[in-house]
């Protein structure tokens, strides 16, 4: 087998030194009736040519989105990824290391983190981010156990209804199992909602998403006001970080945590995953933040260096107390993310999410003049949600595969069950999307509504 | 007993012997000093070209952006350059040996990254129509096919993104079947020994944690077990082998023990490496365990990530595994996504761990590997890996010290600190100065129940040279502790990157990211 480099000599010496005959005495420790006699009823071993050839005839099975007009967007966007990154991020030294246990001989995993840690804290306009989460759905769960810490004895939570369903489910289901009352307000397609009348004295926080799933851009910082008068904390989402650069950040509305999904920034579509969540909040909370956090120091000789830090919060040493279970991070998607993060800059980001925003808007003028289609947002960034009159977005969608177009969204796919939401489909733009994929939707989809 | 003994964190300033020589630059030849990305990088540099922006209706209302972000870029040529020059500041596994216990630091195969990367995986989206996806599940599915025969179990969840989140998923299946039956049982027994997830992932959902102690041989006995189990026993969270590498002889008396209590039994699976191919943990009675795909089967670490941390179950736990989960129709796949979509009655999923459906590109990274070592490679690498844990201590045990007496281990070798009594050196100076060797450490104080645990683990991937090198050097090293050559230690490492690095100055009063300014 071509990844194992002991030969039969080598192994024959060794068990001499051992003092064994055979390997099998090695397991003896598994009790009788355990063990396998022979390799379990799976395929043997195969050469890479074969394997190669075996997952790329899968691999052909599937629609990738760079084949077809693609609009998909709802927390995962098709974004450019360019070559550097992914040349970088297969480098040996950052692919195959561990965690940055031993600092002296890791400062290239800590400076990027270090970087990464700022490059996150400056885009969601906050004094301190972390080292990530494993997504954007697991970093909202651990926002609102992160409230209750800080607001202690506060159990309730408050999601709006403009959050991703699926973002929803995810911390309905810690909720289920933790201690947090939480209140999920009813899905707000049209970006309004009453979330200040479900607050009381026992709500630690209020979760809001920045552009919303339907794609609306709300300004919150009244709301960011009116929550802490309350006593509790606004917590801010944003599944589109690209969006950032067109727009005002969290901090700016007086966000006190922010969960981002930075997926977009380094990170290919993947399928869903690995993508990273970006976790930042106010100084004065960073001890109630949970994650992986480097910070900056000097070695023996006074050299400026980094270290994990404030790993008293953390699972390793506090075990059953530790803010969070967390152990593995999101290393190499930080790393892709930091890199296309440094490659645009302040310049590179802002005219990407410009772009994004009027290709995106070009879009939604063509499908807006199409008889029977609605669209819902007056404002949005690079997605907005559109109402197919008298169809079932599903069906519609699902007819638009057939024409070579993969249209977006049907928001009945993540809210099944709410029947004045099965007409509705959101629809991403990003950069990607070249003129003929902007002809072909509007073009599809008129023959579809209007047949 | 939990020894309180925390590894130092203040660097000692010390001389250092190489440190007469000062260069203009501060480089030393190939080690190069790499500033900061803000030190470096301007608002007006950029890496990117784009296409100019089409002339449009502005629709982004009041909340458009009006300030600068103060993001520092690049261009293409000094990205490459920094992160070059940074990459060379690590460790890694294709560089050198990484006897890590505990991690299982195996090779990675770049095939596995090839695969990863074919369009129809990597550029697929987890909410495009699942027709247009139908060989991703087919991928899904014959990973969950290998994961359950070579676990010995019947039902699989993919979607935990890591080791520590499979956890929360087998112990919420297990508090979701104890809530099903009426039982409001609210304890987890966890070992000492165990990795400090366990008991962190147990107290997440609101249970408390009751420790069983080690016995004499570090393992847990059916006796302790006994001894501490009663009506208020929810859950056992055990790993096995253990955390100092010993299969858990007493481990099916313990299911049978934890079962007949009508308490469930949930398996901690990051040390697989020592039982795939040869045993399975189905066979043990276990009712859930997670598996780190980028442990036992190489996808890579990434330095601290992302992982991939899929949950067997039994059949007694199965019909609580979470959403989304895979369903056979006929000759397609469908993904599950909502309760809405069930269309079994058995089936009662707790809930979603995550957004879409998991770590894909490490299902497809970890099915490579899996393919390519095939069932008898499989058996065969886990036989190795548990052949040079022994190797290495077989070499080692003269001169260093075994906590639990001279016995065999499996994947991986726990020795304690006692080798080093009266020579002043730590399990921590002990470490840094294999740094100066040019390996990287073994797992230092951990497991917590031996004194300044060092805990080595070789995996199948290291060649008897490699191991011989490391054998022979750390021989050397216990000679030259034992000649009281104290210093040497004190002051390691002094070739590395950075010598000895002061945690307790960065806890003290932290500073997590750079500002206009910033010291140091």
């Amino acid at each position: 087998m071509r990844y194992l480099p002991l030969t039969d000599e080598d192994r024959k010496v060794m068990l001499a030194k051992i003092g064994v005959d055979s390997a099998d005495e090695l397991f003896s420790d598994i009790p009788d009736g355990m063990h396998l006699d022979s390799p379990p009823d799976l395929p043997m071993k195969a050469t890479e040519m074969a394997v190669d050839q075996a997952l790329s005839r899968m691999a052909a099975k599937n629609v990738d989105a760079g084949s077809v007009p693609f609009f998909v967007g709802c927390g995962a966007y098709r974004h450019h990824v360019p070559a550097t990154v992914d040349h970088l991020i297969q480098r040996s030294e950052f692919l195959t290391a561990y965690t940055p246990y031993q600092p002296e001989i890791a400062q290239g995993t800590l400076q990027v983190l270090f970087e990464f840690q700022t490059q996150v804290a400056m885009l969601l306009g906050m004094d301190v981010a972390n080292a990530s989460m494993y997504d954007g759905s697991t970093g909202c769960t651990e926002a609102v156990l992160m409230a209750q810490r800080v607001k202690r004895g506060k159990k309730r939570a408050v999601l709006s209804g403009g959050l991703h369903p699926q973002y929803r489910d995810v911390v309905q289901n810690q909720a289920n199992f933790g201690d947090t009352d939480l209140v999920t307000m009813p899905p707000a397609p049209d970006g309004n909602e009453d979330i200040l009348a479900q607050l009381d004295d026992k709500t630690s926080c209020v979760v809001v998403q920045y552009p919303d799933f339907y794609g609306h851009v709300r300004d919150y910082s009244k709301l960011a006001e009116q929550v802490q008068a309350k006593g509790a904390l606004l917590v801010i989402v944003v599944t589109e970080i690209i969006s950032l650069g067109a727009l005002k950040s969290p901090g700016d509305m007086g966000a006190d945590i922010v969960v981002a999904e930075g997926q977009s920034i380094g990170n290919g579509l993947n399928f869903g995953g690995p993508y990273v969540g970006l976790f930042a909040t106010r100084q004065k909370f960073v001890r109630q933040m949970p994650g992986r956090l480097c910070g900056l120091s000097d070695d023996a000789d006074g050299k400026r260096g980094f270290v994990l830090t404030l790993s008293t919060r953390e699972q390793h040493i506090r075990r059953e107390k530790a803010t969070s279970n967390i152990c593995t991070n999101s290393g190499l998607c930080t790393l892709a993310f930091s890199i296309h993060m440094s490659l645009l800059g302040e310049k590179g980001l802002r005219e990407l999410s410009g772009l994004n925003h009027a290709l995106a808007s070009n879009l939604a003028d063509k499908l807006e003049a199409l008889d029977g289609i609605e669209l819902l947002n007056e404002t949005f960034f690079n997605e907005f949600t559109i109402r197919v009159k008298e169809k079932k977005a599903v069906d519609v969608v699902d007819a638009l595969v057939d024409k070579g177009v993969i249209a977006g969204v049907p928001v009945s796919r993540l809210l099944p069950g709410e029947q004045d939401l099965d007409d509705l489909i959101v629809i991403a733009v990003t950069e990607l999307n070249s003129e003929q994929d902007m002809d072909a939707l509007p073009k599809a989809l008129g023959e579809i509504v209007n047949a | 007993m939990l020894n309180n003994q925390g590894r130092p964190t203040v660097a000692e300033k010390t001389d250092s012997p190489v440190g007469s020589i000062e260069t203009f630059t501060g480089n030393r030849g190939l080690q190069i000093e790499e500033p900061l990305l803000f030190e470096v990088g301007s608002l007006d540099n950029c890496g990117v070209d784009l296409a100019e922006m089409p002339k449009h209706k502005n629709r982004l209302g009041v909340m458009a952006r009006d300030s600068d972000i103060g993001l520092a870029g690049l261009s293409e040529p000094e990205t490459m350059r920094h992160y070059v020059r940074l990459s060379q500041k690590n460790y890694s596994i294709d560089t050198g040996f990484y006897p890590l216990g505990s991690c299982t630091m195996k090779h990675n195969p770049r095939l596995n990254e090839k695969m990863a990367r074919l369009p129809g995986f990597g550029n697929i989206h987890p909410l495009q129509p699942q027709k247009t996806v139908q060989g991703a599940f087919e991928l899904m599915g014959d990973l969950s096919h290998w994961l359950m025969r070579l676990t010995g179990t019947n039902a699989v969840a993919l979607s935990p993104k890591a080791g520590a989140h499979g956890e929360l998923c087998g112990m919420m299946a297990i508090k979701a079947a104890h809530k099903a039956a009426g039982s409001k049982r609210n304890i987890v027994l966890v070992p000492d020994s165990a990795h400090g997830t366990n008991p962190a992932t147990a107290a997440l959902i609101g249970y408390k944690v009751r420790s069983i102690p080690a016995s004499d041989d570090g393992s847990v006995s059916v006796e302790s077990v006994l001894e501490v189990l009663d009506d208020d026993v929810a859950a056992l969270m055990l790993t096995n082998p253990n955390t100092g590498g010993v299969f858990e002889k007493d481990i099916k008396k313990i299911a049978d023990a934890i079962h007949k209590a009508g308490a469930y039994f949930y398996c901690d699976g990051a040390n697989l490496n020592a039982l795939m191919g040869r045993a399975r943990p189905g066979d043990f009675g276990i009712d859930a365990m997670h598996i780190n795909l980028h442990k036992t089967f190489s996808t890579p670490h990434g330095g601290g990530g992302p992982g991939a941390g899929p949950v067997v179950f039994s059949d007694a736990l199965a019909p609580y595994a979470p959403l989304p989960y895979l369903r056979r129709d006929g000759d397609s796949w469908h993904m599950v996504e909502t309760r809405e979509g069930i269309e079994d009655d058995s089936h009662v999923p707790f809930g979603r761990m995550v957004a879409f459906h998991g770590q894909m590109g490490m299902f497809v990274r970890a099915l490579t590997y899996m393919m390519s070592h095939g069932s008898d490679g499989l058996r065969q690498a886990c036989t190795d890996a548990v052949l040079n844990a022994n190797y290495l201590r077989a070499s080692l045990q003269d001169i260093m010290s075994l906590p639990f007496g001279e016995r065999k281990c499996m994947h991986e070798v726990l020795f304690d600190d006692s080798f080093l009594k009266g020579t002043d050196v730590t399990t921590l100076d002990f470490a840094k100065a294999i740094i100066d060797e040019g390996f990287h450490p073994m797992t230092i104080y951990f497991p917590l129940v031996v004194q300044g645990a060092m805990l080595m683990e070789p995996t199948e991937t290291e060649s008897r040279e490699a191991l011989d090198q490391f054998i022979g050097t750390v021989r050397n090293l216990v000679s030259r502790a034992k000649a009281g050559d104290v210093d040497y230690f004190k002051n390691a490492p002094v070739l590395a990157p950075r010598r000895r690095m002061d945690e307790t100055k960065a806890a003290r009063k932290p500073v997590l990211r750079w500002s206009e300014g910033m010291e140091g």
